[in-house]
């Protein structure tokens, strides 16, 4: 299992042909309170870069692209309900959806922790 | 994800067009607020907001900031703001208020001693240019004519400027460096009796010349945020030791412009160059409380013919207060549609509202459609959301009315 970054704040976390995406501990940092969040449905694709998801706090409304490419086989409707999963646990329960890979070539871009640390200090 | 950062471009170089803050601002030539070291010190956030680097908020968080006030007490630091005193050589109340009356609707002559009145600073055309407060010096202040005025940062050159034009040489207007604190909530008279024990029965829209805590002030019992409070004007050497004796309290906290915007959008109060702009007529703003009776009947102000007219006849879009049905923030800029998906209006302000515990926003809806408990609809990110057109404000406003009977 490895977890990758991008430089616009999303973790990927890949099992198998699945990704788990979600926005970084840092990013929901900067936003602040999570109020409202918006899923794609289930069945729908996305090419990496894809505006996907919105996520608005209490400052502004922000789109969350697709880390990678690939179809949606799960939304996280806890942090639909109650939106403040994603600033308890961006990267664990506050996660956004789950996909199914379908260029897994493109994890090689991402960021390794270790870098995407270095980036947020950074940015 | 699009909006981490202040810049409006994202990596990709795409427009982040919907991460727009209210606090986004061009970043040069920031002026320092006198009060900045401490802003930092209490772990401040800093943003550029109208030219000055200001505290969006503290370690606290919009959310909590925006409750804490709603409960207790919030400290905010104001001083961006335009302060400045309107004088006639020699002359009495009537001389100063008959001239600002020229360019303000509201009734300024009748304004009693230590009395704050709100109203609008207004353009030939009817437009208006800002709103503002006017005090009229406590009696024993002496200074008999003096109006103490205070405009919105973002319009304060420009308002200076345009009162400069239509009075100079009949009023000296001298703008006053001086920091302006403002405590918030419920317990922000406790507070200010601890220093000041005749504070707490001030009537709301009252000033009165004091000292807390050894600084000499002005204290105004008036606000932006729907709560019962106090506007605190202090000599810029004192302030700092003013708030930090104000932020000992048990029941003070510090609060930044984020919850400012959200305290006073669950107010329904407008925020210039968002809620108004000089094309917005009074009428329009649905602010016709700030026109005095005697205004309204005899005119005699800049703008008077459009909203005379405007008051007999209406006008074509009005300000009204917007509830989301759903979840979805509508934020500024959304337009307002009907279920064909016909444009009406626009959002002016809007987010979440943490009170409410749920989006809020204002706008302005054409005329017909701007019955309250009609049903409208958003155009958020190309869906519709529907929407009901609802009084404002959101909250039901704290405002002291007098000592409990």
């Amino acid at each position: 299992m490895t977890t990758k970054f991008t430089k616009d704040h999303e973790w990927v976390r890949v099992e198998g042909d699945t990704a788990t995406v979600g926005i970084t501990k840092h990013a929901a940092e900067q936003l602040g309170d999570v109020v409202f969040v918006e899923l794609p449905d289930v069945g729908n694709s996305f090419t990496q870069g894809d505006d996907m998801a919105v996520v608005e706090s209490v400052k502004a409304a922000s789109d969350v692209y697709a880390p990678v490419s690939g179809e949606i086989i799960e939304g996280n409707g806890s942090i639909v309900d109650a939106p403040e999963t994603v600033n308890d646990g961006p990267e664990e329960g506050g996660w956004f959806v789950k996909m199914k890979l379908s260029n897994p070539s493109e994890l090689d871009e991402l960021m390794d922790e270790a870098a995407y640390k270095e980036h947020a200090a950074n940015s | 994800m699009s909006g981490m950062g202040m810049t409006s471009e994202d990596s990709r170089g795409r427009k982040a067009g919907r991460a727009r803050c209210l606090w986004e601002t061009r970043v040069s030539d920031l002026k320092q607020l006198p009060l900045d070291g401490l802003h930092r010190e209490l772990g401040g956030k800093m943003v550029p907001f109208a030219g000055y680097d200001m505290p969006v908020q503290y370690p606290m968080g919009v959310k909590e900031e925006h409750l804490w006030t709603r409960e207790k007490a919030g400290l905010f630091d104001v001083s961006h703001m335009g302060q400045a005193v309107l004088s006639v050589e020699g002359g009495s109340h009537e001389d100063v208020a008959a001239l600002i009356e020229e360019i303000v609707p509201g009734e300024i002559r009748k304004l009693g001693h230590g009395r704050i009145r709100y109203t609008l600073l207004m353009a030939d055309d009817g437009g208006v240019l800002d709103d503002l407060m006017i005090t009229r010096l406590p009696k024993e202040v002496g200074h008999a004519g003096d109006l103490v005025l205070v405009v919105n940062a973002a319009c304060k050159d420009a308002d200076y400027a345009y009162i400069e034009k239509q009075l100079g040489g009949r009023a000296t207007l001298s703008v006053k460096d001086r920091c302006l604190l403002a405590l918030q909530g419920p317990k922000a008279h406790e507070v200010i009796a601890e220093l000041d024990p005749e504070a707490s029965t001030m009537p709301f829209m009252s000033a009165r010349v004091t000292q807390l805590a050894g600084a000499n002030v002005m204290l105004s019992r008036c606000g932006y945020t729907g709560e019962d409070g106090y506007e605190i004007s202090v000599a810029n050497k004192d302030a700092d030791a003013l708030a930090r004796k104000l932020l000992a309290h048990d029941d003070v906290a510090p609060i930044g412009l984020g919850a400012r915007d959200s305290l006073r959008l669950e107010a329904g109060l407008c925020l210039y160059g968002h809620d108004m702009t000089p094309e917005t007529s009074p009428v329009g703003a649905n602010l016709t409380f700030a026109l005095g009776k005697r205004r309204r009947e005899e005119g005699g102000f800049a703008g008077a013919e459009r909203v005379l007219r405007e008051l007999n006849n209406g006008c074509g879009e009005i300000r009204v207060g917007i509830k989301p049905s759903g979840r979805a923030p509508a934020r500024e800029g959304t337009e307002v549609k009907l279920e064909d998906g016909t444009t009406i209006g626009r959002v002016t302000s809007g987010g979440f509202g943490p009170t409410v515990g749920g989006p809020v926003a204002m706008g302005y809806v054409q005329r017909q459609h701007a019955e309250e408990g009609g049903t409208v609809h958003l155009d958020i990110r190309g869906k519709l959301h529907p929407a009901e057109i609802v009084r404002l404000p959101f909250i039901e406003p704290r405002y002291y009315r007098g000592p409990s009977k």
